[in-house]
């Protein structure tokens, strides 16, 4: 009885290794790019908002992978992505300057917003510059949770806390390594203060114990660029497919789609039809 | 405790609504771990045997390697199969990254050294008579060696499986050459990391129930396995 059970379990560990065998094997043919992509625009859930649209028109297939601005940009670099969408205007800049990217074009923008818990200790609450919340928060010694993992958010942030002059940083700053998400949810645990953009905590946020204190300074907006990997520097990538996911992105129906697009009835990304705020 | 019931009521209705992307990353996890386990085993229990029975110079260090990458951590593994085959890697025209394949590879890396290690300790535990016994019974190499692959046939099954366990709940490895794409290289450890990100506790338990239950199986049938040994 035991053995037939056995050899049961077996022909069906076959069978299925045989059936996905063949089902990838039809996935390789199709025309296929690979975007390399911050978390924020996929745990908000744009990515897959967005893309089923662009493949249905286009047949080329997007395999998305959400990273840290950090890593997306490298896996560019390294020709392992034939895209990316981040959010780091100066290293895209310097992307395209050092040749591994042909041309940043501006999709969109949203803004980033600083949360904390409702008793807010720091009383940065209201507080018109995200420099002065953060020097608040820093004098209050109140527990601050950083993505401390390269992405543009934690690039953002390290910026502020540049300008606010606090480089002694100590046990109060607690650093993840982790996503967005997972960044938020530490800082809602830990009943700490912490930056994030706008869409992630919004799509979240009925499972955070967070608020925003201070959203609006200009400093906090927050640039979506998106550029095509050089195939002069990386011969391998699939340089047709990201124009094609290029262009329709900036385009005006993928542009509509950005702005229509929605969480709990609130806008996440402001289209920027391929007009730089920089 | 409330929230966490709901989480897992969340999770089994999910299970239970047999949604068709849950399905597919249940069969990728099943279909990459089993084609790195099969030719993990089709290369280590070959090897655990001819280590097993053969006396050469060094074969101490070759057992206290395989003993050592026994406990190899799987994000080693990753971190090195990405820089190989990455673009610029010595192997990065093979464009094999972030495919199923090199992931069931990552799983063949880390499956080996055990399945090799269970081989070689199941002949260990052969009595010295039955070693003898073969050898005299033995006339050729062949009917040896297929004589003891009789003798340590539910060793073997153990090995297969401790390597099976292993590969199937490993997460380090996959995730970094996988890159955890939709569709292509989800599989269920890289979803559960992904849905814990972003919140989403009930398909991250779902996802979860479903890995444990696989896992409990192929445990499950390594008990049965040995029980019948020991008869």
């Amino acid at each position: 009885m035991v053995k037939k059970l056995f050899y049961a379990l077996i022909l069906l560990l076959v069978g299925t290794s045989v059936g996905c065998l063949q089902n990838t094997g039809e996935n390789h043919a199709t025309n296929s790019i690979v975007l390399a992509t911050t978390t924020s625009t996929y745990d908000s859930g744009l990515l897959d908002y967005l893309l089923p649209a662009f493949e249905e028109q286009t047949g080329t297939e997007v395999k998305a992978i959400s990273v840290g601005t950090g890593q997306a940009i490298e896996l560019g670099r390294r020709g392992d992505a034939d895209v990316i969408l981040v959010h780091a205007p100066e290293d895209e800049k310097r992307f395209v300057s050092e040749g591994y990217g042909v041309e940043r074009h501006c999709v969109m923008y949203n803004d980033f917003v600083i949360l904390g818990p409702e008793e807010d200790q720091a009383g940065i609450s209201n507080d018109a510059s995200a420099v002065d919340a953060l020097k608040k928060i820093a004098s209050a010694a109140s527990t601050f949770i950083s993505r401390g993992d390269n992405s543009g958010t934690n690039k953002k942030e390290l910026s502020l806390w540049e300008r606010a002059g606090i480089e002694n940083r100590a046990k109060w700053y607690i650093e993840t390594g982790t996503g967005m998400g997972q960044t938020l949810l530490t800082a809602s645990e830990k009943e700490a203060y912490t930056i994030s953009d706008r869409a992630t905590f919004v799509s979240m946020k009925d499972k955070l114990d967070l608020k925003i204190l201070v959203s609006g300074d200009r400093l906090l907006l927050n640039p979506y660029g998106i550029i095509a990997v050089n195939p002069r520097k990386n011969p391998g990538v699939n340089y047709e497919g990201a124009e094609t996911l290029i262009r329709w992105i900036g385009s005006d129906e993928g542009q509509k789609m950005i702005k229509d697009f929605t969480k709990k009835d609130e806008q996440l990304f402001t289209p920027l039809y391929n007009k730089c705020m920089d | 405790m409330g929230a966490f019931l709901d989480s897992l009521i969340g999770a089994a209705q999910l299970i239970l609504s047999f949604d068709p992307e849950l399905v597919s990353i249940t069969l990728l996890s099943l279909y990459v771990s089993l084609l790195g386990v099969f030719f993990a085993g089709l290369f280590a229990v070959p090897f655990g045997i001819f280590l097993g029975l053969r006396d050469f110079r060094g074969k101490r260090l070759v057992v206290n390697i395989i003993n050592t990458f026994m406990g190899l951590p799987p994000v080693i593994v990753g971190l090195f199969l990405f820089v190989i085959f990455s673009r610029q890697g010595t192997l990065g025209n093979t464009s094999l990254l972030f495919t199923p394949e090199i992931m069931a590879l990552a799983q063949f890396i880390i499956a080996f050294p055990i399945i090799a290690g269970v081989t070689l300790s199941a002949i260990g535990g052969l009595e010295k008579d039955v070693l003898d016994l073969i050898v005299s019974l033995g006339s050729t190499r062949f009917q040896r060696i297929s004589l003891t692959f009789f003798e340590i046939r539910f060793g073997l099954l153990t090995a297969l499986m401790a390597g099976m366990g292993r590969a199937f709940s490993e997460v380090g490895a996959v995730i970094i050459v996988g890159g955890n794409i939709r569709y292509h290289t989800r599989v269920l450890t890289t979803a559960i990391v992904l849905e814990t990100s972003r919140g989403e506790f009930e398909t991250a338990m779902a996802l979860g129930i479903i890995l444990l239950a696989l896992v409990f199986v192929i445990n499950y049938a390594i008990t049965i396995v040995q029980e019948q040994s020991h008869r």
